[in-house]
Order: structure tokens, then C-alpha cells, then sequence
């Protein structure tokens, strides 16, 4: 591949990646290194995608990232909005993950209690 | 799969070592190298059977004696050490009916040490096989043995 | 199709014991009475908090909280409310207005201080999409440097921007990228090590699980500069994710034509192909690595020659670490003033480190260089939990040091550290507490050094055998006047003479605490007192002997 083809490849990645085409209104990111896979990530991860489907939210995807890198707040989950600060969780248990769907996703009243971030 | 299956995945060359022992360990039920295993990749590398001995004893992965289906390996590193690795330990001692390096009667679990992991932030930490298991407590660690013994 | 109005019942155990399961079922009743179960969800959920306020119930998108509720406020809440949209007003608990989040700014100081380069994409995108590497511009430097710069050009680029060894020896990575290009041969070998044995590091795990191909794309920018047109990269065998990552992230780049020949086009090719260790510390030190990637026993053997003249099966080889490599891309791109900016005179860029032990949060944080150790354990680490003191701060594992209280305003450089007498490493720090024994520390590390000695040479072999035994003997209260004196003689004889670094400095910890905590260890001689009460001074069990008995037990 040519160099020209690495950037349009990068453009079109750089559009998916933001919500603005339409395809989704929230993106839930899991950090899923090993200390977040050791602290539970793997359930955390389920448990979103089972809440998602159960309640056929077509507008939000679940994705996985890596070392996230507090340890110590591991399973760490990110919540990002088109226009909203990115909203960061931390301790987040698979009862944490119901309240977060049914609170801060489906009705935009973040879990302020396990809040550890909020990002621009 | 079979002993020979497995080396024919790799060319005949000394390079390829330790990728043949980690892969015809792995495919042991008893997940340990027998003395027909080193025999036999010293046949295919065409080295001596000493040379293969020695370096399957260098590495501490390794294992020349049967083992369980599920190799618990607990960090005993100072992070882990100093949040408490030697009561996770005892616990999986106590728990097993085994000492370190032993294997249950059932063969399921052999408990073992391990150096450095690192996830040194979810400490303390041990790995059962491929898993990592992070934040443990007693209770933690009960649980993850009742759902090993489930699963077999 | 979402519902209009969500109702949320709090089902956690206090307002379960207050009846707030017979409430759901009326609400259930009254709901289907008046026709509305199209338009209204109800949810149950865990423990919303305000248990004596109970049985609760939240009502979205409004956030209408009511409180105490009984079986006969439920047709009123259904018929007032939900149909006529008229809150209760003598049912609600008036939440306070600022529950607005942005406001709350619920922001841990962990967050603040940080400024990522080499973690730059850890967390914010998916590992295994090579993609979304590439929307941050991964790969734009590899393509930058085939197209626009000579390979010369290249090495001074990184020379320039001062970058140095993030394994721990802090080599100055220019220098070493160029003695490998100026080595005789055309066969040359770019190797990363990704073998972290440190204890109480994890910051290449990270960095593998969290960017493969950044470290993927910093082997490639190497091999040009060096003439190179094959990489290894060894890992051990102890991070089976990273393995997997670094799998498909191989497999990616190959498909898309960033690995293998005439990448970009301009006839450079580079393929990348991985090694395992199988659980061997030792095998992190350059030339015992090769020696593994060769099929050999992991045995070091001594400089002269380095790699970069005789390495791998005898040809020039450039070893790079994780976090030097994940560095490259954005020098390249960003350019070597733009990094040299960033830290002191003689230490540029970040480092990442792993913050374990005692402190609030743990975890990985990447800091510029220059950054204070008081800022790292409290501003950023949130200082040590649960109101004890702090001791001392481990660095750089078993070839490192610690450092008290009084030396934590110490800017974290290479050379400020060296001073001290402990090193930079790899990046691994352990914070300790008033519970925390120093000479327990110190026989810990060693007692790791020892076990992962190779055992080649006498004063690794049988020199840590008997600082251990020392050791060991003091904290079961079994210590001499004269073993402090002892300790320090050997150590100081073991560094210079091991054939290796692991041998060189594996009395830094013992040679490093009697430097800073000498009364600790006078008190375990002289009075058979620990005072963190860690050492029990009765004839020890060792844990395996303790173990024995419970076994008798069963």
C-alpha cells in the first residue's frame, strides 16, 4: 500500500471512531488489560453487552481497550457522549453495570458515587 | 495431539526449542515434559538428549514430573508479598490439602510459586494456567477453586 | 422502542425488609389498570443508599425521588404523576441541584499530573483493531521516514531528542541505534525486549496489551536506520495476552502491508516474528536473551562484545526495550526538540512507572522526567493508606535501591537517583509502610536474585547464597556484631566481580537499606527487635514447613 492509502485509511478510521456519523449516540469503553481482566473485567464486559441487547439499545456499542492504568479502581469503565464529557467509573461490578445502563445510558443521570473522571 | 503431529509444526531448527516444549507441555493433560518428550525432540533437533534436559531444567516453567489439570502459580514477588501473598498461600494450602510444588489426589490443582506476574496494582495476585486472578481474599479464592472444580 | 417514563424500585435489602417488593407489585396492578405498561418500565435495582429513607423509588428522565413510600401512595403517584405528569410533592425528597456531575468534578489527582507518550493510546483504543492505531496516526513516522529521510538522518533524529534506555541501564539510544548501523555486516537483527521480569513491574505489559503496534512500528523505524530486515520480539511466557495482542497484531500489519517487503512502496521490507521465554528473570539481560532466542540455556555471557558488534547467531543486533521502542513513532513525528523539551537536562521525555504496595492508587502513571518522588506517592499515588506512615519508596526492583522520607523532594532523573544509590530501573515502584520490615525487604529481593541466578559464576552463585544466609539469620534474631560489615564487603565484591547485571547489582537492595536504615538492622542484632513487628525471632518456620503441618492436619 502507498502512503496516501495509510491516510485514507486513517481518515475514514478517525470517522468511525467519533459518534458524529450517526452510528452510535454512546460508546462504552471496558479496559481490559490483564489487571482489569484479573479484577473482573471479562464479567463487567458481559454484563454490558447482555444489558444492551436485553434492552435493545441499537444506539451504543460496547468496545474493549487495554491497560487502562489505575490498578487500584480496576475494572474501569469509560462512557463516551457526543457532546458530553467523557465520564470515567471505577470499582465497576456487574450490579454497578445494571445501574449504569438503566441511570447514566438509558436516562443521562451518571452513578456520580463511582465517578473517578470526568474528562472534556 | 499427538507428540509427532505437534513437532512437525516446527522446522527441525534449535531455535524452535522453546516454542516445542511450551507446545508438547500445553497438549500433556498432566501438563508436564516426560522423558519420551525430550527424547524425542532431542531425535528432531538432532542434539543430545543432555542438551535438551538442560535446558528444560534451566527454565522454571517447565515441569519433568506430572502435574495437575490446573497449574495455580501465586505470586510470591514483594508487591505481592507485602499485601498479604503468604495468607493467599496458606489458604490454597490449607484449602487443597497440598503443599507447594504437589499436586491434589484428584489431579486437578498443583500449587506452585511464581515470580513477578505483573499486575503488582491487584495484588496480591496468582494465575491458574492462562488466568489471571487479581485482589485476592480468602473468600476470593474459594470461590475461584469451587468454580475450577465445577468446571472439570 | 424506549419507554416514556423509567421507574426505577430500589430492591436492596433495607427497603426489601420495608416492603418495597408488595409496592412493585401494586404499581405493577395499577399500571396495567390504567393501560400504561407500553409506556412505563419498571426496573429494580440494587441498594440506591438512602436506607432509612426507604422503601425508595426514582423516577426518569424527571429524577423524581420518593421516599417512605407505602401500598396506598401508589394509585396516587400512577393517576397523578405518570398520567397527569403532577409529581407528589409531599412524597418527594427534594435532591439537592447540584447532582450535576461536570460540577461535582470528581476528579482523583492520579489523572492530573500525567503526561502520556509512550501510554499515549493505552486505554483509548482497541488493541486489536490495527484501524484504530492507525486513526491516531500509527504508522504516518514509518511512512514519514521510508519517503522522507535517509537512514542517518534518522539516527541523529533520535540522538537529538535524548532519548535513553527505558529498561533500566538508561543507554542513550541514538548512540546504540548507530554503533549497530556502523558494525561490519549486512545481516543485522532489531530485537525488543519484552521480557520484564522485574518484580513490581508492568509497564511493557501494558503497553503490549494496550498498543502492540506501536512498538511494532518503533522495530521498523530501527531496522531502517540500522539495515535490519528481521525482528524479534522475546516475551515471556507469563503474559499470555500479550502474546495473543502481539499475535494478531503481527498478523494485521502484515495484511496491510506494513510488514513484509516493499513496504510503502519504496523496496524496504521488515518482518517481525515473536519469541517466548518460559519463566526465567535472567533471560531480561541482553546477551542471555539472545542465547535463549538461539535455543540455548539463558546463560549471560561477558561484554565485550556487545550485541551491537556479535549478537544474535553472531551478527549485529540492536536490543531495544518496550517503552524506549513505544517512544520512536512520536519523536519521529513530533520531532526531537519537541521531546527534549519535555524533562531535565540530562533525562528527556517521561517514564512510565508502576506504582504497588502501600499506596491509595496503584497502578501505571507516566510522568516528565524530573518530576519529584513526593509528587509521584502523594499527589499522584494519593499517599499511603489507611493512616500509617510512610517508610521508604522501592525503586527500580531487585537491581534497585529505597529511599526514605528525607530524600523525596529528589527529582526523579536518571543521574539525581544514582546519586542516592539506587537506579531508575524499569520503571517498578514499591511504596512501604511503618509495617513494613527493611531488612524483610532486602532478604525478599535477594532471596528473588538468588533463585534466578544462572549459576555460571561463583560470586552470583555462592556470593548471594551467603548474603542470603546472613540475611536470613539476622531476622530470625540470630545476628552478629560483626555481619553488617560483612554484608557491605561481599556486596561490594559481587557487584564488581559477577559477569553480569544481574549478579552486579543484586546486593543494591541490602547495600541500599543498610545505607538508609542502618538501626533497623542494629536492632534486629543487638535487641532481637523488628520494629514493624514483621520478624518473629522464634525459630522461623519457613512457609513450606508450616505448610507441611497443616498437611499432617488434614
Amino acid at each position: 500500500m502507498k502512503l496516501e492509502d495509510l491516510r485514507r485509511i486513517r481518515e475514514k478510521a478517525e470517522r468511525e471512531m467519533k459518534l458524529r456519523e450517526g452510528k452510535a449516540r454512546i460508546k462504552i469503553i471496558v479496559g481490559m488489560g490483564t489487571s482489569g481482566i484479573a479484577a473482573g473485567a471479562r464479567e463487567v464486559l458481559k454484563v454490558f453487552l447482555e444489558e444492551v441487547e436485553k434492552r435493545n439499545l441499537k444506539d451504543v456499542i460496547v468496545t474493549q481497550t487495554g491497560e487502562k492504568g489505575l490498578a487500584s479502581h480496576e475494572p474501569v469503565v469509560e462512557i463516551h457522549e457526543e457532546d458530553k464529557p467523557i465520564i470515567v467509573y471505577g470499582n465497576v461490578t456487574p450490579e454497578l453495570v445494571r445501574r449504569i445502563v438503566a441511570e447514566h445510558i438509558v436516562n443521562s443521570n451518571p452513578v456520580s458515587d463511582y465517578v473517578i473522571e470526568v474528562r472534556e | 495431539m499427538k507428540r509427532e503431529e505437534i513437532l512437525q509444526k516446527y522446522t527441525p531448527e534449535l531455535e524452535n526449542i522453546l516454542f516445542i516444549l511450551h507446545d508438547l507441555q500445553d497438549n500433556n493433560p498432566q501438563h508436564y515434559l516426560s522423558k519420551e518428550d525430550l527424547e524425542a525432540v532431542a531425535n528432531y533437533l538432532n542434539v543430545p538428549y543432555s542438551y535438551v534436559h538442560g535446558v528444560a531444567t534451566f527454565y522454571s516453567m517447565f515441569s519433568l514430573k506430572p502435574r495437575g489439570k490446573y497449574i495455580i502459580r501465586v505470586c510470591e514477588s514483594p508487591a505481592c508479598h507485602l499485601m498479604g501473598s503468604s495468607n493467599i498461600i496458606y489458604e490454597l494450602a490449607k484449602l487443597l490439602g497440598i503443599g507447594i510444588g504437589e499436586t491434589t489426589s484428584d489431579g486437578l490443582f498443583t500449587l506452585e510459586l511464581s515470580s513477578c506476574l505483573g499486575v503488582c496494582g491487584v495484588a496480591p495476585a496468582m494465575m491458574i494456567n492462562d488466568e489471571v486472578y487479581g485482589n485476592l481474599t480468602p473468600e476470593k479464592i474459594r470461590q475461584i477453586i469451587e468454580e475450577k472444580r465445577r468446571e472439570r | 422502542m424506549p419507554k416514556r417514563l423509567d421507574v426505577l424500585i430500589c430492591s436492596g435489602a433495607a427497603c426489601i425488609s420495608n416492603n418495597s417488593q408488595l409496592i412493585r407489585k401494586k404499581l405493577e396492578e395499577v399500571i396495567a389498570k390504567e393501560g400504561l405498561q407500553e409506556e412505563v418500565a419498571i426496573i429494580e435495582t440494587g441498594c440506591m443508599g438512602p436506607c432509612e429513607l426507604g422503601p425508595v423509588m426514582l423516577v426518569y428522565p424527571d429524577g423524581t425521588f420518593y421516599i417512605r413510600l407505602k401500598e396506598e401512595d401508589v394509585e396516587e403517584i400512577v393517576k397523578e404523576h405518570f398520567l397527569k405528569g403532577r409529581p407528589v410533592r409531599r412524597l418527594l425528597w427534594e435532591t439537592p441541584e447540584a447532582r450535576k456531575i461536570a460540577e461535582e468534578k470528581k476528579q482523583i489527582p492520579f489523572f492530573e499530573k500525567q503526561f502520556k507518550i509512550a501510554l499515549a493510546n493505552c486505554g483509548k483504543i482497541d488493541p486489536e483493531n490495527i484501524e484504530e492505531y492507525i486513526a491516531t496516526g500509527g504508522y504516518e513516522a514509518l511512512g514519514k521516514v521510508l519517503t522522507e529521510m535517509k537512514p542517518e538522518e534518522v539516527i541523529d533524529e533520535i540522538i537529538k531528542s535524548g532519548l535513553r534506555g527505558r529498561g533500566g541501564a538508561g543507554f542513550p539510544t541514538g548512540l546504540k541505534w548507530k554503533f549497530t548501523r556502523e558494525a561490519q555486516g549486512n545481516e543485522k537483527y532489531v530485537i525488543c525486549n519484552a521480557d520484564e521480569g522485574d518484580p513490581g513491574a508492568f509497564m511493557d505489559r501494558a503497553i503490549l496489551e494496550g498498543d502492540p503496534h506501536a512498538v511494532i512500528e518503533g522495530m521498523a523505524i530501527a531496522a531502517y536506520a540500522i539495515g535490519a530486515k528481521q525482528g524479534y520480539i522475546y516475551v515471556r511466557a507469563e503474559y499470555p495476552l500479550a502474546v495473543k495482542r502481539l499475535e494478531i497484531a503481527i498478523k494485521q500489519a502484515r495484511k496491510y502491508g506494513l510488514l513484509g517487503k516493499n513496504i510503502f512502496e519504496t523496496g524496504f521490507e521488515f518482518d517481525v516474528e515473536l519469541r517466548m521465554g518460559a519463566g526465567a528473570f535472567v533471560c531480561g539481560e541482553e546477551t542471555a536473551l539472545i542465547a535463549s532466542i538461539e535455543g540455548k540455556r539463558g546463560q549471560p555471557k561477558p561484554k565485550p562484545p556487545y550485541p551491537a558488534q556479535s549478537g544474535l547467531w553472531g551478527k549485529p543486533t540492536l536490543i531495544n526495550n518496550v517503552e524506549t521502542l513505544a517512544n520512536v513513532r512520536h519523536i519521529i513525528l513530533s520531532g526531537a526538540s519537541w521531546f527534549s523539551s519535555i524533562g531535565t537536562e540530562k533525562s528527556k521525555g517521561t517514564k512510565v512507572f508502576a506504582l504497588s504496595g502501600k499506596v491509595v492508587n496503584t497502578g501505571l502513571v507516566e510522568v516528565p522526567m524530573g518530576i519529584t518522588l513526593r509528587e509521584l506517592v502523594y499527589d499522584i499515588g494519593g499517599g499511603v493508606p489507611n493512616g500509617k506512615k510512610f517508610k521508604a519508596v522501592q525503586i527500580g526492583g531487585p537491581s534497585g535501591g529505597c529511599v526514605p522520607e528525607k530524600y523525596l523532594d529528589t527529582p526523579v532523573d536518571y543521574e539525581s537517583l544514582k546519586e542516592l544509590g539506587t537506579i531508575m530501573g524499569s520503571g517498578g515502584l514499591i511504596v512501604l509502610d511503618e509495617d513494613d520490615c527493611m531488612v524483610n525487604i532486602a532478604k525478599f529481593f535477594l532471596e528473588f536474585t538468588m533463585e534466578e541466578s544462572c549459576g555460571q559464576c561463583v560470586p552470583c552463585r555462592v556470593g548471594l547464597k551467603q548474603m542470603y544466609d546472613i540475611l536470613d539469620r539476622i531476622t530470625r534474631g540470630e545476628g552478629r556484631e560483626e555481619d553488617i560489615e560483612l554484608l557491605e564487603k561481599l556486596g561490594k565484591e559481587i557487584q564488581t566481580t559477577s559477569l553480569c547485571g544481574l549478579g552486579q547489582s543484586a546486593p543494591n537492595p541490602v547495600l541500599s537499606t543498610i545505607k538508609y536504615f542502618r538501626e533497623e538492622y542494629m536492632e534486629h542484632i543487638k535487641e532481637r527487635k523488628c520494629r514493624a513487628g514483621v520478624c518473629q525471632f522464634k525459630k522461623e518456620e519457613k512457609l513450606e514447613t508450616a505448610i507441611e503441618k497443616i498437611k499432617d492436619i488434614i
